[in-house]
């Protein structure tokens, strides 16, 4: 029973994780049909940037850590905005040329992350209250899995709030659904294109951090890894839908969690799982039709 | 140049009013992916009352609307709005200078609210919202409700009264009574009559009894250009032998089909 209780826990922190990174990619595909492989160096570049600011800060310190997740979302947010408005707005409706500067981005930010800081990963630690477990009726859970939680849960209803109540938010709705007609109502849909890659790197920025802790090192190979993941629970939940990221994210994490603990198997399940999906709802959990560009 | 066969070109307004027109294309070309589907076509609309453009399926009447608001590709031509050139403007600003558009199937937004739908086509800070619930109290009404769950022509006055939020220089509509019931035929037409009174329109419309209720003059596509302009649409539309070779059917109520 307690084992089951600590599995369910890590898994929907894992989810957490997933979330934070496929919700931005999830949100920037559905509205400008770009799939962005640059996503896991701006969840990288948080993470590291991140750690240097709590270590400075001190490590064992609430403050750096506090602090660490401020500059996390902050990095992650501004390198964002920037590959939107260097690298994407030049190539404007040039969707493959989009999805190729981002690999080209996200390959030139490893070498980058590698010639800083180097390849080994970097054992990190936080407050030592994250460090250590709570009993929850018997199970011993990390600390740190209710901080992720708690995260990736406030930035799900910041987002949701965000597309439901704002203008912006009304656009980017709109623009999932249908781009060429909000250019046709005379709005400026570049704008909202800035606006989701500057979301996304800060929630990918955020998540950075919190895998950092969750996995317990950084690495340059930190947002590489994650991004595969993420662009499973993306498909899976349905391209441009942040209720199906947030879903498929925790499906898959709990899903991966169990199949590792009894039959170490959860990535190949997890692949079963994206493969079931697609063949029985090729639009994802929660997704639109996907054909229409 | 092209030729065009027995027709009376009106290089200036179809209107013939005198006035200046308030929609002037000339050469236009455009395509999509690569193939040319607007082939080198030259009109202007009058700045009063419906203008019809007329012609076969598939003849280019969608893709000459949408290469006039830049949605398509433009290979070459021109579009000026009351003599200023905006063939060179991105879509969104074209229509900030006020250019209405009505899209052929509707595009109301399914996953957001009517209200939604209609605040979002709001350009300033005067909407028109008092004439669009006087011409749709039905969607005062729905305002909460999913534009996806109305029915075709409550989606279709959604699509217009969105296009009537503004203060328009000329409206874009495309094929408003395409697949409506003959009742919601007869409102989308007498909402066009109405807001005809307010702007100039040019309207692409298959029901050539809507266009004799509506239309005042008439261009009519064909093969890609403009074979035949006329300031009096029901003169056209009485001429059998014109309807027939470009039209390619009968005159009367509700043709369908290529
Ligand atoms: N998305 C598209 N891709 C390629 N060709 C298209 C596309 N849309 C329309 N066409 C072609 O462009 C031509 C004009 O179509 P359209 O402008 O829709 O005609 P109309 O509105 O007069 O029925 C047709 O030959 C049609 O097959
Ligand atoms: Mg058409």
């Amino acid at each position: 029973m307690s084992t089951i209780l600590l599995l369910l826990v890590t898994g929907i922190g894992l989810g957490a994780v997933y979330f934070l990174v496929a919700s931005g990619l999830s949100l920037i595909y559905g509205l400008m049909g770009v799939l962005n492989f640059a996503h896991g160096a701006f969840l990288t570049l948080g993470a590291l940037i991140g750690w240097e600011t709590a270590r400075i800060m001190g490590a064992d310190s609430w403050g750096g850590f506090a602090l660490s997740l401020l500059v996390g979302c902050l990095v992650g947010a501004l390198l964002a905005a920037l590959t939107e408005f260097v690298l994407i707005r030049p190539l404007y409706e040039r969707h493959i040329e989009q999805v190729l500067v981002t690999v080209g981005l996200n390959l030139a930010a490893i070498a980058l992350f590698e010639g800083i800081w180097g390849t080994d990963p970097v054992f990190i630690q936080g407050p030592t209250w994250m460090g250590m477990t709570t009993d929850v009726l018997g199970a011993q859970i990390p600390n740190h899995l209710f901080i992720t939680i708690l995260v990736a849960g406030l930035v799900l209803a910041g987002m949701v709030l965000f597309l439901k109540r704002t203008r912006y938010g009304m656009i980017i709705r709109a623009g999932v659904e249908n781009r060429s007609m909000v250019t046709a109502l005379g709005i400026d849909v570049r704008r909202a294109f800035t606006l989701v890659f500057t979301i996304g790197g800060a929630a990918a920025g955020l998540g950075g951090v919190l895998a950092s802790h969750y996995f317990g090192y950084v690495s340059p190979l930190l947002g590489g890894s994650l991004l595969i993941f993420a662009f499973i629970v993306t498909v899976i939940g349905g391209l441009g839908s942040l209720a199906g990221a947030a879903v498929a994210s925790v499906l898959v994490g709990v899903l991966q969690q169990f199949a590792n603990y009894y039959w170490s198997i959860g990535d190949f399940v997890v692949v079963i799982l994206l493969a079931v999906v697609l063949l029985t709802r090729p639009s994802g959990l929660m997704g639109r039709k996907v054909a229409t560009a | 140049m092209s030729t065009t066969p027995q027709t009376t070109p009106a290089p200036a307004a179809a209107g013939g009013t005198g006035t200046a027109p308030v929609l002037t294309v000339s050469h236009l070309k455009a395509s999509i992916n690569g193939q040319q589907v607007v082939e080198d076509v030259t009109f202007s609309v009058p700045s009063i009352g419906i203008t019809a453009l007329l012609g076969r399926n598939g003849v280019g009447k969608t893709s000459s609307i949408k290469a006039i608001l830049g949605l398509i590709h433009r290979d070459a031509g021109t579009v000026e709005l009351e003599g200023r050139p905006i063939h060179t403007l991105p879509t969104h600003r074209i229509v900030q200078r006020g250019v209405g558009y009505v899209p052929e199937d509707r595009e109301v937004f399914a996953g957001l609210s009517v209200a939604e739908n209609l605040r979002l086509s709001e350009r300033d800070d005067h909407p028109r919202r008092e004439l669009v619930e006087s011409l749709f109290p039905d969607l005062v009404k729905r305002a909460q409700q999913a534009a996806g769950s109305l029915s075709g022509g409550q989606q279709q006055m959604v699509s217009l009264a969105r296009a009537l939020m503004n203060d328009n220089r000329v409206l874009l509509v495309d094929e408003p009574t395409k697949g409506l019931a003959p009742k919601i035929v007869g409102e989308v037409a007498d909402a066009l009559e109405e807001a005809a009174k307010t702007v100039p329109i040019l309207l692409v419309e298959q029901n050539l009894a809507v266009v004799r209720q509506l239309a005042a003059g008439a261009i009519v596509l064909s093969d890609g250009h403009v074979v035949h302009t006329t300031d009096s649409a029901t003169s056209f539309l009485d001429d059998d032998t014109l309807v027939t070779r470009h039209l390619g059917v009968g005159t009367g109520p509700a043709p369908k089909g290529a």
